[in-house]
């Protein structure tokens, strides 16, 4: 008969410190509105878990955490977010009447319900603990069960790896329908359409002699901001400044003579 | 403190998870709202193990973990393959089926 688990006072502090902010942070993820704030949110939250594997004796499957997901997989949500755009800020209003009430009333009958199973689950059993389990190393037991009594899913997993890395291979493979413009195309395209304003390229940003910054749009000879002047990735996060700021009339001038 | 502690964690990270899934609109959230949803059901397989004294819940939350990694290379590819013929990653915008 093994001995019974008694759960340490720092592991109940640590417990009582994470947890809260985890809750808090997979919460905070819901509300906020950029996808980039949530994936750093999430981010935390996985911190959050590891830590708690390896307070629960769960040593390699917390660095594992750590290395696969915080590392790999938030590292590619992000890789991702930057490709697929920054300007994809999601906007909050509901598209479904009513979705949001109803979304929460059912997540607070399903939390019920889970809760209620996985206290049933643990009902009238005590902790056993990993010490015994644990007591030729975590990844060696680990290593042990992989191995023999788990070999045939492990060897089923890397067929799955393999599927999965060629399914996105395939399906991020872009396949031109029409052949790339050359330059002379480009060239001839530049002059025949449109109007002749663009064709000696667009105006660079900056106010020259006063700011000339990728941010802020040029001046035209009359005094309005040139809003071509501008790459349209400023322009849809909002850092695009204000040139009007920089304009002659608003700018204190006047040269302080240096002794 | 009771071991069932980590459980009700997992089972509230998962339902605000499954929340998540449901009522956010960029496609991109919504997946890493399943993630939650699989990383909250890691720590109920890493705490079972615990309890039941075998290293047996651990390794499956490890396949856990390998299908996850399968699942986001997977979805994220399908995510910029839509993106790429629709320019949008609202997942209202890809209703193609319903009209």
């Amino acid at each position: 008969m093994p001995e019974l688990l008694t759960i340490q006072t720092p592991e109940t502090i640590l417990f009582w410190f994470l947890a809260p902010l985890a809750v808090l942070a997979a919460i905070g993820m819901l509300l906020v509105k950029k996808a980039v704030h949530s994936a750093l949110l999430l981010a935390w939250v996985m911190v959050t878990l590891a830590v708690f594997y390896i307070a629960q004796g769960a040593l390699f499957l917390g660095i594992v955490q750590v290395v696969v997901y915080t590392g790999a997989v938030m590292m590619l949500f992000l890789f991702i977010l930057m490709l697929v755009g920054v300007d994809s800020s999601d906007s909050l209003t509901e598209t479904i009447t009513g979705l949001r009430p109803i979304a929460i009333t059912a997540a607070v009958g399903f939390g019920g319900l889970m809760v209620s199973l996985l206290g049933r689950a643990t009902l009238g059993r005590e902790p056993i603990g990993l010490e015994i389990a644990n007591s030729s190393g975590n990844a060696q037991g680990l290593a042990e069960l992989l191995f023999s009594k788990y070999v045939w899913p492990f060897e089923v997993v890397s067929a799955l790896l393999i599927t999965a890395a060629v399914g996105a291979m395939v399906l991020a493979h872009h396949q031109r329908t029409n052949p790339r413009p050359t330059q002379r195309e480009q060239a001839v395209n530049r002059f025949r359409t449109g109007s002749l304003a663009g064709a000696a390229g667009l105006p660079g940003p900056g106010v020259f002699a006063r700011h000339n910054a990728v941010d802020v749009p040029a001046l035209l000879p009359d005094g309005t901001p040139a809003p071509s002047s501008i790459s349209a990735t400023l322009k849809a996060r909002g850092d695009v400044i204000d040139s009007g700021q920089f304009q002659l009339d608003n700018v204190d001038t006047t040269v302080v003579e240096e002794k | 403190m009771s071991l069932n502690n980590y459980l009700y964690l997992s089972a509230l990270l998962f339902t605000i998870g499954a929340v998540g899934v449901v009522v956010r609109r960029n496609a991109i959230v919504v997946f890493m709202c399943v993630e939650l949803m699989l990383n909250a059901a890691n720590l109920t397989l890493v705490t079972f193990s615990r309890i039941n004294g075998t290293l047996d819940g651990q390794v499956i939350a490890f396949f856990t973990m390998v299908v996850a990694a399968c699942e986001v290379v997977v979805g994220l590819a399908i995510i910029v393959t839509i993106y790429r013929s629709r320019r949008s990653a609202s997942i209202d915008d890809a209703s193609l089926l319903k009209r």
